[in-house]
């Protein structure tokens, strides 16, 4: 592939973009007709009339679309009325995912997402592409922005964790569970109880089988959740329907949650979260998870991953004062945090327990607050902030004047962090070792 | 006066060490006050109109509610933007609120992605623009109004500069 070439999207993908569309139009079309408020002449010289018109845009849209790499860059251009042409820099590339919508596999086509921090959706959306051209892109873009050759062939990987079935239906029947059908269900007794119209609990049946679409939302979403490590970064694969193999490079990961719902600790499974810059939008909740459900041991291997020499059992953590129990009246005495040289973990909850890890250079800004009770009992809220995501690092409740302490030693700590942090082109080094030449 | 009772009643933990916070405009409460009296008072009036027609003798409780309003807004006013303060430390930038809630926020010139000057037409008529500083993280709450435009821009540009000095990727 030489630079500079322009590439276009997949031939098919107008269809693929339209029929949606067509599909809801039809579906509308066919509605008035039943209704009788419309002829079903009309319905067929609309849909006969629209085909061409559609087929027009479709074939228009595809010929002004097309993207460059060219230096460092990707540029895109689209719009047939209105262009744009829109550079993103490969080296702030924050995750690469390969989307795949069941009509997509069915075509063999692919859709490509380039994160890039900030914005409101993906910033640069392929959509679609033959499904190895856009793991050739894929790879491509990985080793460039890795500081590689840009024909380094794609990097070789290794599983670390894979979710089974079993345990991924369980996980979410029980977390649905606890969610919805326990509070419903306790509410129900205690209605029946005191008009003692038992029959009421009958009504615990579509209760029940109301929640077996949220757990088969999650499990389609999640199913075959795969973790593999390569050196291009994480790779996490799942997908019923629709697949996902998102690539999360080396140090993009900002922050991280280890979540363990009430009925899930007994068997010892926790689910984990990451922020990635970049993920935004409706994407965020499926893009922002790093292993569904998993035994603890499990998901601090992957952690280790994630965040190398980072061994959150070695770390000690301090709990608040007796002060907070006004301010916390049931969680106070699993509010904890603290920090080594490399991350900072807040942990909390009586029933959910939740620990949020951040590495020091990840940190984009401090704050304590203090609200008026707080203020009554000397207390203040410690909280970092990384980029946007599903885990918000604070630490509640702590002394004032400790609080304090914490704002400045993880400003300092962070400080530090940074000045050492390795480059954003992972694979290049300040200085390149004197390694043998193999071959030639 | 509010205002300069504000800055030594502040606890510990939300001073700079060693530095004092520089407070913003005064002036700022005068907008936030015009703001509210021209508010409350179209309010005020619309509720009098109505009760005028339907209770000619209760026309006047809205005023009463308005001023009263107004005397606590005026009050809390004065009070917030005197604890509205920021310092510039040799590596980050402190700013602190509130009253109710009270904040402070470390942002390190590093972690700066683009800093925002803005001044509103009233703004302008006083004399007083506000800097926001965003980093990637959408939580970030740095902003301070009520500052000189010149100060404003020195601000804007000794951020930018040290923001550059200190760049970390994210």
């Amino acid at each position: 592939m030489t630079t500079e070439q322009l590439h276009r999207l997949h031939p098919l993908t107008p269809v693929l973009r339209g029929w949606k569309v067509f599909a809801a139009a039809v579906a509308l079309a066919l509605q008035q007709v039943y209704n009788n408020d419309v002829p079903p002449r009309w319905l067929f010289i609309g849909i006969a009339a629209s085909i061409p018109v559609a087929a027009v845009y479709g074939y228009l849209s595809r010929r002004f679309t097309h993207y460059v790499i060219a230096g460092g860059d990707l540029r895109l251009e689209t719009g047939v009325l209105f262009r744009r042409s829109r550079r993103v820099r490969i080296d702030r590339l924050q995750a690469v995912d390969v989307v795949r919508p069941l009509v997509g596999r069915a075509l063999g086509l692919a859709e490509l997402r380039l994160e890039v921090a900030g914005g409101s959706s993906a910033e640069a959306p392929l959509a679609y592409l033959a499904e190895p051209a856009a793991q050739a892109l894929r790879a491509e873009l990985l080793a460039r922005a890795a500081g590689l050759d840009h024909q380094t062939p794609e990097a070789p990987e290794a599983v670390i964790a894979h979710v089974p079935l079993k345990r991924l239906v369980v996980g979410q029947a029980l977390s649905a569970a606890t969610l919805i059908g326990l509070p419903v269900l306790l509410g129900l007794v205690v209605v029946a109880a005191v008009i003692g119209e038992w029959s009421l609990l009958g009504l615990t049946v579509p209760l029940a089988l109301s929640i077996v679409p949220m757990i088969a939302r999650s499990v389609i979403v999640h199913f075959d959740f795969t973790i593999a490590e390569s050196p291009d970064g994480l790779r996490l694969r799942s997908g019923l329907l629709e697949t996902r193999a998102q690539t999360v490079p080396p140090g993009r990961v900002q922050a991280v949650r280890i979540v363990q719902p009430l009925l899930w600790r007994r068997r010892g499974w926790c689910k984990v979260e990451i922020n990635v810059a970049g993920y935004a939008g409706d994407d965020q909740s499926k893009a922002s998870v790093l292993l569904p459900v998993a035994p603890l041991d499990e998901a601090h291997a992957v952690l280790q991953r994630v965040l190398p020499h980072v061994d959150l059992r070695a770390m000690t953590l301090y709990g608040v004062a007796p002060g907070a129990r006004w301010c916390d009246p049931l969680g106070w005495r699993f509010e904890s945090a603290g920090a080594d040289e490399r991350v900072f973990v807040a942990r909390r909850g009586r029933w959910r327990r939740e620990t949020d890890i951040v590495p020091h250079e990840r940190v984009q800004s401090a704050r304590i607050t203090q609200g008026p009770l707080q203020r009554r009992l000397d207390l203040a809220t410690v909280h970092l902030d990384t980029t946007p995501g599903p885990v918000h690092v604070t630490a509640a409740h702590r002394g004032a004047a400790e609080a304090r302490r914490i704002l400045d030693a993880e400003v300092a700590a962070a400080r530090t962090a940074r000045a050492v942090a390795p480059p954003e082109r992972w694979m290049s080094r300040p200085e390149p070792p004197a390694a043998p030449t193999l071959a030639g | 006066m509010t205002t300069n009772s504000a800055p030594t009643s502040r606890g510990e933990p939300f001073a700079p060490e060693g530095l004092p916070w520089v407070r913003v405009s005064p002036r700022l409460a005068t907008i936030r006050r015009l703001r509210l009296v021209v508010l409350i008072a179209v309010l005020a009036a619309g509720t009098a109109v109505a009760t005028w027609f339907a209770k000619p003798a209760l026309a006047v409780l809205p005023a009463v509610v308005g001023v009263a309003l107004i005397g606590w807004g005026w009050w809390v006013i004065g009070r917030a933007v005197g604890a509205w303060g920021y310092a510039e430390r040799e590596d980050d930038l402190l700013v602190t609120r509130g009253i109710l809630l009270r904040r402070l926020v470390v942002v390190p010139y590093g972690r700066m992605q683009f800093v925002d000057v803005t001044a509103g037409p009233l703004e302008r008529r006083f004399g007083l623009a506000s800097v926001q500083l965003h980093t990637a993280a959408a939580s970030t709450d740095a902003q301070i109004p009520g500052l000189s435009p010149a100060e404003a821009a020195r601000l804007r540009d000794r951020l930018a500069a040290r923001g550059e000095a200190r760049s970390a990727g994210i």
